[in-house]
């Protein structure tokens, strides 16, 4: 039930923001703003009713609900949460508040369409986390990227239109290899058994031919992989973040790049354990190749919002490397990686946004100095800039550190690439808080440091990287027994 | 004939009787409304009818026609359909009357007090060769014998010809109809001579007699048949504008009334593919890999011209007409496929298809003076906030995107595909989707941009808002809960496959 009124909250709140919107408008934000705020108010209330560790007799789901929908296919309108559908869903609603509020002065032209597509992406990624019925899934999955592309293509800047096309192509390129993957499995499980569904738990161990199930593992792969997102299919990423309005940015890298990795850990390997295997090598490759990368080109760009946009690269290329090591330790670490990225990610791109704002540019070499004029929003970068490369006490380092661990017990030697890519971080985190915040004042005026609603919004966030990275614990309890029922990852 | 097969075929009779009342009620008195709203009243009689005929159902009336569950399936489509058009090209014509009355009042200026347009401004012929061409549509997708395929045809396609044509003061209408008429002759000539070969080497014209024989001699036997069937395929391909028999579409669509290049995209289409699909399954062409060969390759060059030419045109009719060669390359792919599934895969893309195509060429009729480039279509949001996000779900539906009708139509195809195992145009699919994209999501950004200069905004007549709406509606609806609809069509087209 708290998936379908979550959805419900986000779906109607966008429409309610779109008519209002053509009266006033002002009134939109504050609709996006309650809607928001209640959505994930009723979703802590549901984290707080659970009973400390989990220990359920009826398995890791919390919740779980399937009612009839297209009979004909055996597609079921199937919703679950369990601890990782609910860390992801916090974290999505959690940092669509922050989103609403980055666009709170932002956005002044067709606030209610904005605020629509806003809600209805959020509504798209909450479905995502919470589907289990493949279909659904899918559906969900498509549902998001239509306002994303509105948000990013008509609230950008400079070409976003192009840039918006872009992320839109290659991600709905993604979602139908993702549906041709879950066809072929689908079809391959009522040519085995005679029984039509896109149920997950029945789908699971389906037993395939080995290569079409490849082919199959491979669509899926694909899909994600672009979200992800992947060295090789990331090029939508650094023109789609840098582009989009902050906002946009806000739920680009600290909610959508998640879908990927939920993606991966719910559904490829699980369906998919045999060939996702055959795939681990290069799969491994491309991660550790994704951490150095990343971070080599983030700390070439001077621009601020790239430099962040290929940050995210990096930090996703842990989450491959864990993934495809596939035991407890490196699960656990990722999902801590996957909310810790999310929330520094986008505070730093809040901190670009408002940089814009004032600056009316994003290039670093036009900044230096700032933490003189603009002390609270400086002050406030560089905690971010730190938390991003992993400084002990915030939570990308404990996300790090236990996918490291966990990889490196069976893939030393990638484990040992990616940890020189833990080098390159710090090198662009510190250079960027050097070039923009410290060294001599440019000649500026009149700049307005961040009043209460930005300090209150950015202080919040930092608040919760730091006490995931020195109690990580409460994360932890709710994703292990989740990722513990997961097929192989119990170890 | 009995009193069970006069039931069987009363929507034919129903549908056959409107023109007939509307030539009367035009002869007593002319006016438009009453001319609308007894044609309106006539499709609403033809779709109460259905009721009856399916319970009498599958019967054979006639050795011309069979009413089965895919006939009267085609003629509630087609009924439906017809309603629709005709609501639009009423509100159309509201709105160029509002252009031409300030025409006229210059002219009046000048002295010259007699309208031009007088004959253009009184619509009534329009709605009687509409509801011939409806006619033609239905008896197309009952027709079980080769005389009532060319009969139905040639009704359906010499009724649009003048509808095409219809604004005659217009140069491009004039090229328009023109055109189509020309090139829907050429079609005809094929078609017929593909039927006289095969009658040749045959000796029948009744689709089943020539399945039989067809499926019989396996490969193709005679060289009567050889170049019937191709004969047969070329024909109904140019009606269906496949690649690359296509050339004759953009210019037709871009001349005609857009109300009419609704339907002629729309229901003109289906009734051809219902056509084909009723010779695919009775000559079990499935088996035969020559014609399966040539069908696949129309397919996919359909899905990639069609969609790689309309990235280059401006005019969002051409897009649009662009766009509807490549779905019937979708459509070809779930034709492709043999089975239940298939059939019921053609039943609801062509569900989804009409629904989107009319509504998208519905919203560009409504939208008002400025002309069909895709410039004028700027700021439309502003101007007419439900007209502009209508007119995106029909995009996002033509382009596959949940939660619209066109999303479930694109799973059914992507499923029988893969079910099929039909890898190459599967993967055209994907490849052709991918490309759509780019277009629709241009319209649809347009829509969203400021207008270059400010546009009045022209009030949108309440018959096309009435019709658009109830399209946005079912829509959704499909999308969202299509089961239904699937049942509706799996008992429909269960039995006949």
């Amino acid at each position: 039930m708290t998936s379908i009124l979550l959805l419900l909250i986000l779906l109607s709140g966008g429409l309610l923001s779109w008519v209002a919107g053509r009266r006033n408008a002002r009134l939109p934000r504050w609709i996006a703003l309650v809607a928001l705020a209640g959505a994930l108010s009723w979703l802590l209330a549901f984290w707080s009713q659970t009973p400390v560790g989990l220990k359920l007799t009826g398995g890791p789901w919390l919740e779980r609900l399937s009612l009839d929908w297209i009979p004909r296919f055996g597609i079921a309108l199937s919703f679950g949460l369990d601890g990782l559908s609910l860390i992801l869903s916090l974290l999505a609603l959690f940092l669509g508040l922050m989103a609403v509020v980055a666009s709170w002065s932002e956005i002044r032209e067709r606030t209610g369409f904005f605020y629509l597509n806003l809600l209805w992406t959020l509504a798209g990624v909450i479905g995502v986390f919470a589907a289990l019925d493949l279909f659904l899934f899918f559906l969900f999955w498509e549902l998001m990227l239509v306002p994303m592309y509105f948000i990013i293509a008509l609230w950008g800047h400079g070409d976003s239109a192009r840039a918006a096309i872009k992320f839109f192509l290659f991600t709905q390129g993604g979602g139908l290899l993702l549906l041709v993957g879950i066809l072929i499995l689908v079809l391959g499980h009522f040519a085995a058994t005679g029984h039509l569904t896109f149920d997950y738990f029945a789908l699971r161990g389906t037993a395939l031919d080995p290569q079409i199930a490849f082919w199959a593992m491979l669509g899926l792969f694909l899909a994600f992989a672009v979200k992800l997102p992947v060295v090789t299919l990331h090029t939508w990423l650094p023109d789609a973040h840098t582009l989009a309005p902050t906002g946009g940015s806000v739920i680009l890298a600290g909610i959508l790049l998640k879908t990927g990795a939920y993606g991966l850990i719910r559904f490829l390997v699980p369906l998919f354990p045999q060939a996702s295997a055959a795939l681990a090598p290069v799969a491994l490759g491309l991660g550790a190749a994704g951490i150095l990368y990343g971070g080599v080109l983030a700390f070439a760009q001077s621009d601020v919002k790239r430099l962040v946009a290929y940050s995210s690269i990096s930090h996703m290329g842990f989450v491959l490397l864990a993934v495809f090591a596939w035991n407890a330790l490196a699960l656990q670490g990722a999902v801590v990686q996957l909310v810790a990225h999310g929330i520094t990610a986008a505070g730093l791109f809040m901190i670009a946004g408002s940089l814009r704002e004032r600056l009316h540019t994003l290039d670093a070499k036009g900044m230096g100095g700032l933490w003189a004029q603009l002390p609270r929003l400086s002050a406030l970068g560089l905690l971010f800039a730190v938390a991003t490369l992993g400084l002990p006490g915030f939570g990308n380092f404990v996300g790090e550190i236990l996918v490291l661990l966990g990889t490196f017990r069976d893939h030393p030697t990638a484990a040992l690439v990616a940890v020189t890519g833990v080098v390159t971080t710090a090198i662009y985190a510190l250079a960027l808080v050097q070039r923009a915040f410290q060294g001599p004042p440019g000649e500026r005026t009149g700049l307005r440091d961040y009043g209460p609603r930005e300090t209150a919004a950015l202080g919040l966030m930092a608040a919760v990287s730091l006490g995931l990275g020195l109690y990580p614990q409460p994360v932890l309890d709710l994703a292990r027994p989740a990722l513990a029922a997961l097929p192989g990852a119990g170890g | 004939m009995s009193r069970v097969q006069l039931i069987a075929l009363l929507p034919i009779i129903v549908a056959a009787a409107i023109p007939v009342v509307l030539i009367l009620a035009i002869a007593a008195r002319r006016s438009s409304r009453l001319v609308l709203a007894l044609t309106l009243i006539g499709f609403a009689v033809v779709l109460a009818t259905l009721t009856p005929a399916a319970r009498v159902a599958p019967m054979q009336v006639t050795p011309l026609l069979e009413i089965d569950g895919l006939a009267l399936f085609f003629i509630a489509l087609v009924a439906s359909s017809g309603a629709a058009t005709v609501l639009f090209a009423a509100g159309d014509q509201g709105a160029s009357q509002v252009g031409e009355t300030e025409e006229v009042d210059a002219e009046r200026e000048v002295g010259d007090t007699q309208g031009r347009d007088t004959d253009e401004r009184k619509p009534e012929e329009h709605y009687v060769l509409l509801s011939l061409a409806v006619l033609g549509a239905m008896v197309l997708g009952a027709s079980r014998h080769f005389a009532a395929l060319f009969l139905s045809l040639e009704l359906l396609s010499l009724s649009l010809f003048p509808l095409i044509a219809y604004r005659r003061r217009q140069p491009q209408a004039l090229e328009a109809g023109i055109k189509y008429l020309v090139l829907s002759g050429v079609a005809t000539g094929l078609l017929l001579f593909g039927m006289a070969l095969l009658y040749a080497g045959i000796g029948s014209l009744e689709l089943a007699a020539i399945g039989r024989a067809l499926a019989a001699s396996g490969a193709p036997g005679s060289i009567w048949i050889l170049g019937g069937v191709t004969l047969v395929i070329a024909g109904l391909a140019m009606k269906l504008s496949l690649v690359p028999l296509h050339w004759w579409t953009p210019d037709v669509y871009q001349g005609a009334p857009t109300a009419v290049t609704g339907f002629l995209a729309s229901v003109a289409k289906g009734a051809v593919i219902v056509v084909l699909l009723r010779l695919l399954v009775a000559s079990d062409a499935h088996r035969q890999a020559p014609v399966m060969a040539v069908l696949a390759i129309l397919a996919v060059l359909s899905m990639l011209t069609g969609n790689l030419l309309a990235l280059l045109q401006d005019n969002v009719k051409r897009i649009l007409a662009y766009s509807s060669i490549a779905h019937m390359g979708y459509l070809l792919v779930a034709l492709l496929a043999a089975g239940e599934l298939a059939a019921e895969a053609v039943g609801f893309y062509l569900v989804a298809y009409f629904v989107s195509t009319l509504g998208a060429f519905g919203a560009v009729a409504l939208k008002g003076p400025g002309g069909d480039n895709i410039t004028a279509f700027r700021g439309l949001y502003r101007r007419r906030p439900w007209l502009a996000a209508s007119f995106a779900l029909m995009l996002l539906s033509l382009a596959g995107i949940p939660v619209t009708a066109g999303f479930v139509g694109k799973f059914y195809l992507f499923a029988v595909g893969v079910n099929a195992a039909l890898w190459i145009p599967v993967a055209v699919l994907v490849g052709a989707s991918m490309i759509g994209l780019f277009y629709y999501l241009r319209i649809i950004f347009t829509l969203y941009t400021p207008p270059e200069h400010n546009v009045a905004a022209v009030p949108v007549a309440a018959t096309g808002a009435t019709a658009l709406a109830t399209l946005t509606l079912a829509l959704i609806w499909l999308g969202a809960w299509p089961a239904p609809v699937i049942g509706l069509i799996q008992s429909a087209l269960g039995g006949a496959f």
